[in-house]
């Protein structure tokens, strides 16, 4: 809301500079947003009438205008097209500061010599003047203006640019603006007085008003002005809507929008003779009816709406905008000049459903109360009495189906201290609470007192709202600065299934930059196209949420795996570096479950790709593989003490017979593998990329159990080193389960993988590392011997293994 | 003789000047101080010469001994530095050459300030909690104090999966606030948690508005929690988060669920208080909104509002970051760009 100084000074004595009151009104919740400062520069413009025009001799386009500035009459040539004689307005004298039309910058206006006649000072445009981009025309003051003042006397104005939160609706109105200044300088508050003489007929025997709806219409005001003549308003009043940010239309528009920003009420001017029937109803719209509004837009209207109806047929939507059939006309000579009040949620309905907003319903959609129609009738009446109309009707038509009585609110200064640690005394809050209109009666023990609410201040409803109001006056940087010391509530275990999610998270955290792995964090929603790619054959597995009003086709479904989010940012910096990139994320995955609440798993999804590590001087750019991926995977496990064995896998992301699943104590719990080269075309990504995900709910399901600890064995280990060749086929896991399944051994460390000439075709030769140690004893060359020749035995038994020669 | 021993010592020293192995100096023990040395058939001979010349002659010989052996060890010493040393000496190292490179990641910025953030309200007690980034409508809203048709929900631009269904509408969460409501359900005061979050707005990302970005949302609930306990936990995180020096002001603003409501700005980082393009020349930078739990929430979760009382608070993470960095643009955050998270 833009808010005139000058206008607020109607109301209020102000001493406070601009800035220090827009700080002051800040603090006190009404936001201001912006300051305007309007004729700062015109220290050298002044107002005069144009009493003299003559052709320029020696240009055609260019005049000579003679303008009187009361103490002298001075000359200057003048290329408007719209100036004219008698007109009021605003000259330059050489040194006024202005703008130049042409750069935008600030000048300091010269003497020249225009074709040949010079020119001392100039008249000016609004450009010139800062006011707006006209510069085709000059600027023409009201007849009012007083020839001879300083401009910025007469124009120069201060405008805040407020922002209004919801709850106060009655901030959209410079009254309530003034009111609050008033209450935070301790100045009082000067309020129009309203008077008129009632010379018509009786406003009944003109029109009738029915109320078909008192929920959504709880009160209905309307007066009846005679003898209206449509005309250009005033200087003055065109001057404040301009200063608001409202264009100037004609007397009647004019005075409904000037009480509107006054007192915060929409106002509505019909013209009475495109009534019918002598009769307003508040009705709902029928299904199939329609209106044309002022807008010249066509609606559908439906019994969701309520419409201000004739006795035929729709004139307006009701508070948000009139008919153009009914609208005030050059030819209306009696207008019906409506102040009602509408249900808050009715219209917010209404404006969503036809898709319009005005001034109207931006007040009426944040709720307005019933008990404030009636004034700015008044007002506006008055105001139409004066500028546009000759007689008003007799009477107001006043239905009011909807009169609710003010709730009564106890407060006393132990509640004010009690939710703001602010000491205050009764008759301190009192003040406070007067100044802004609302009553205060004593209580009942004398320090408490009962207070009723103004009727503009439908947000206040308990005794919070009104220590709000207390300090919020006061002044927010009164309140003491105390640290909490309420008792610690009670730890959380870390051994909580919630903490050990949170810190298992913050563990891989931990762990994963370490092993080379970027941290990256992407949108949960995410677009259809990305989820099928990840499918080689373009399947959705699992059918994800749909948004049902998306921003973008980008971000329409909620993600049902972190892998298109990975591969998506993996290509994206594949433009910029080629060198081995490793990304991460832990997040959610959104799990559909009917019409309940998804389930959010949280799960973390891993990327390598291209080279093992940076190109660089030291080592070739060797491209790194499955095992790269499985070797973070078990060190990942590893770290949080967790063993891991892989099996093959068939997740479809992954290349078949290149992909495994985890297994972590007989559940799988995730998988690792290439990615599948139909998936990498998909993304467009280059280079080999290997993937890891692991279900973080499944691995913390296993973390349950704490780590074993074995003592360090004080007797000295035997290596020995085995080389066995066994069938193709066999896995080495199978190896490893037999060796390790004899308690001496400690370690096992595959050191070499042997295929080729030196042994038979389809065998493979593994070269095996084992330690023995025994926490009991130091073994004897024959004991271990022994078991060797076992484990020898069971390889060849179970799995065909041999020793190589 | 006693010249003779003189000439000996200094050919003896001469001699190991020219020694440069530890086969030569072996050569020259032997040669010098062996029992078949000039030094020991001397030491041997001074048996034929009278007492006190002999005494003489002993005295001096057995000292020139003990130098070269002292010589001997020095040199001994000297030739085994030599030889840990010099040939890698020889192969001195261009020290300027880039390192062997090692793989590292970083964490993504959002985390690193989540963790700052998070440990600061940690140290004052505050557990950490999460919620679900899907919720319903009525704890997104009308538990907090924002029922259907209410004008707050034009502060809250959203993205819902299911249009039009009333409470039972679920919706992308547009703040961490139901976690209030959903905590506050199962736990009784004393009350001090945070909830930090993913939170969704319908709205077109530019360079100042996300489509998706971080919050942080505070709780407190007891007996006697008044705002200026909430004034001084919030003056202690800005300066823990700005520093000492940042000037942090509290102002009156409105969101349905708190009563008093408050804005928490600090003094501009760029121009300090002076007003500059980003703080709107006003010179505060707004970081978080904040204010008593309304007592209508309070008594919803059936905690007494006239007995309790408590404070929230809810911060936007990615802005903290922007403002320390002067970042101005917040849509680099989930882009992802590891031109930019490298930065971090």
């Amino acid at each position: 809301m833009k808010v005139s100084l000058k206008w607020l000074e109607d109301y209020v004595d102000i001493k406070l500079a601009p800035e220090e009151l827009a700080e002051r009104l800040t603090i006190a919740g009404l936001e201001v947003g912006n300051i305007q400062t309007i004729g700062s520069t015109w220290d050298n413009v002044v107002i005069g009438e144009v009493i003299a025009l003559n052709p320029h001799p020696n240009a055609e386009r260019l005049k000579l205008a003679t303008v009187n500035l009361g103490t002298e009459q001075v000359t200057t040539v003048c290329g408007a097209p719209n100036i004219s004689l008698g007109q009021r307005v605003t000259f330059a004298h050489i040194g006024a500061r202005l703008i130049d039309a042409h750069t935008g910058e600030t000048i300091l206006l010269k003497s020249a010599k225009i074709r040949g006649i010079v020119s001392e000072g100039m008249v000016c445009s609004e450009k010139e003047l800062g006011l707006s981009d006209n510069h085709e025309e000059i600027l023409v003051l009201p007849p009012e203006a007083p020839i001879g003042a300083a401009l910025g006397d007469y124009l120069g104005d201060v405008i805040f640019d407020l922002d209004v939160t919801p709850n106060r609706p009655d901030c959209l109105s410079i009254i309530s603006i003034a009111r609050e200044i008033a209450a935070l300088t301790g100045e009082p508050l000067r309020l129009p007085s309203i008077h008129w003489k009632e010379l018509g007929e009786s406003i009944d025997s003109f029109v009738s008003v029915d109320i078909a709806d008192p929920d959504a219409c709880p009160r209905y005001c309307a007066s009846l002005i005679t003898g209206i003549k449509i005309v250009s308003s005033p200087g003055w009043l065109q001057q404040r809507l301009n200063s608001c940010g409202m264009r100037p239309i004609n007397n009647v528009v004019d005075v409904t929008n000037y009480v509107m920003l006054e007192y915060g009420q929409p106002l509505h001017a019909f013209d009475y003779h495109k009534l019918k029937g002598r009769q307003i109803i508040v009705r709902r719209a029928g299904n199939g009816e329609t209106i044309t509004t002022i807008d010249g837009t066509k609606h559908a209207l439906t019994p969701d709406i309520l419409v201000i109806a004739d006795k035929e047929e729709a004139v307006a939507v009701a508070g948000i905008m009139g008919g153009l059939d009914s609208e005030v006309t050059d030819k209306t000579d009696t207008i019906l000049l409506e102040s009602a009040n509408f249900n808050q949620a009715t219209i917010r309905r209404g404006c969503s459903h036809l898709q319009l907003q005005s001034e109207a319903s931006i007040r009426f959609d944040k709720g307005l109360n019933s008990e404030l129609p009636l004034l700015p009738l008044k007002r506006a009446t008055q105001l139409l009495l004066e500028l546009a109309g000759d007689r008003a009707a007799r009477g107001i038509i006043d239905v009011y189906p909807g009169k609710s009585e003010p709730k009564l609110i106890l407060l006393t200064a132990r509640e004010v201290k009690r939710l703001t640690g602010l000491k205050l005394n009764i008759d301190e809050i009192r003040k406070v609470l007067e100044a802004l209109g609302f009553e205060c009666q004593e209580g009942d023990s004398g320090s408490q007192i009962s207070v009723s609410a103004p009727y503009w201040r439908g947000d206040i409803k308990c005794s919070a709202d009104l220590v709000e109001e207390v300090v919020r006056i006061i002044g927010y940087e009164k309140i003491p600065i105390t640290r909490l010391g309420s008792p610690l509530p009670q730890q959380e275990s870390q051994l909580s299934p919630v903490a050990q999610q949170s810190n298992i998270k913050e563990k891989l955290r931990n762990i994963l930059p370490g092993l080379g792995f970027q941290e990256i964090l992407t949108y949960s929603l995410v677009s259809l196209e990305k989820l099928q790619k990840l499918s080689p054959k373009l399947e959705l597995k699992i059918p994800p949420l749909k948004v049902a009003n998306p921003m973008t086709r980008e971000q329409e479904f909620l993600r049902t795996s972190l892998r298109a989010g990975l591969l998506s940012t993996l290509a994206h910096n594949q433009k910029f570096e080629q060198a081995g990139i490793r990304l991460f994320e832990i997040g959610k995955v959104f799990l559909p479950r009917g019409k309940d609440l998804p389930e959010e798993k949280e799960m973390l999804c891993a990327v390598l790709s291209s080279s093992r590590l940076e190109l660089s001087w030291h080592t070739d750019k060797e491209m790194l593989d499955f095992f790269d991926a499985k070797a973070v995977v078990e060190n990942l496990l590893n770290q949080l003490g967790l063993k891991a064995s892989f099996n093959i896998g068939d997740d479809e992301i992954l290349l078949p017979g290149r992909g495994a699943n985890i297994i972590v104590e007989d559940d799988k719990v995730g998988i690792v593998g290439d990615v599948h080269p139909r998936v990498m075309q998909a993304f467009e990504l280059s280079n080999n990329i290997c993937l890891i995900e692991i279900d973080l709910k499944k691995l913390l399901t296993r973390l349950t159990r704490t780590k074993e600890y074995h003592p360090i064995s004080r007797f000295p280990a035997v290596t020995r080193d085995i080389a066995l060749v066994i069938d193709e086929q066999v896995n080495y896991r199978s190896v490893e389960n037999i060796i390790q399944s004899f308690p001496l051994v400690t370690q096992i460390t595959l050191f070499d993988l042997y295929r080729g000439k030196q042994i038979p075709e389809g065998k493979k030769s593994f070269a095996i590392r084992i330690i023995y140690q025994s926490p009991s004893h130091t073994l004897t060359d024959e004991e271990v011997d022994r078991t060797q020749e076992q484990m020898l035995n069971r390889l060849y038994q179970e799995l065909g293994a041999t020793l190589r020669d | 003789m006693q010249e003779q021993l003189k000439n000996l010592h200094a050919q003896a020293l001469d001699e190991l000047g020219q020694v440069h192995n530890p086969r030569e100096l072996e050569l020259w023990r032997v040669r010098y101080l062996g029992k078949k040395s000039s030094l020991t058939k001397m030491l041997r001979s001074l048996a034929v010469l009278p007492l006190e010349e002999r005494r003489k002659a002993g005295a001096q010989a057995n000292a020139i001994k003990r130098a070269l052996e002292l010589s001997l060890e020095e040199k001994g010493r000297l030739l085994e530095e030599a030889l840990l040393t010099s040939p890698l000496e020889s192969q001195g190292l261009d020290v300027t050459l880039p390192g062997r490179p090692l793989s590292t990641g970083r964490l993504h910025p959002t985390t690193q300030i989540l963790r700052e953030i998070c440990s600061v309200f940690k140290n004052m007690g505050f557990q950490v909690i999460e919620g679900s980034d899907v919720e319903w409508d009525y704890y997104n809203f009308e538990a907090l104090n924002i029922p259907q048709h209410h004008p707050a929900r034009d502060m809250f631009a959203t993205l819902w999966i299911d249009a039009g269904m009333g409470r039972k509408a679920r919706l992308l969460r547009t703040h961490t606030s139901p976690m209030q409501i959903r905590f506050m359900e199962r736990e009784r005061p004393p009350i001090r948690v945070i909830v930090p979050g993913r939170v969704y707005r319908y709205e077109a990302t530019d360079a100042t508005h996300e489509s998706m970005f971080y919050q942080v949302e505070g709780l407190a609930v007891d007996k006697g929690i008044t705002l200026a306990d909430l004034k001084g936990t919030l003056f202690d995180f800005c300066r823990c988060i700005f520093g000492e020096e940042r000037k942090v002001r509290f102002r009156c603003d409105y969101f349905p669920f708190v009563e008093p409501g408050v804005e928490v700005a600090i003094g501009c980082l760029v121009c300090d208080g002076a007003g500059c393009r980003l703080c709107g020349y006003s010179g505060w930078i707004e970081i978080l909104g904040a204010g008593m739990v309304h007592p209508d929430v309070l008594a919803r979760v059936d905690i007494n509002p006239e007995l309790y009382s408590g404070f929230a608070f809810g911060l936007g993470v990615e802005r903290i970051h922007m403002l320390r960095y002067g970042i101005d643009d917040i849509r680099l955050f989930y882009s992802n760009d590891l031109r930019f998270l490298r930065q971090f």
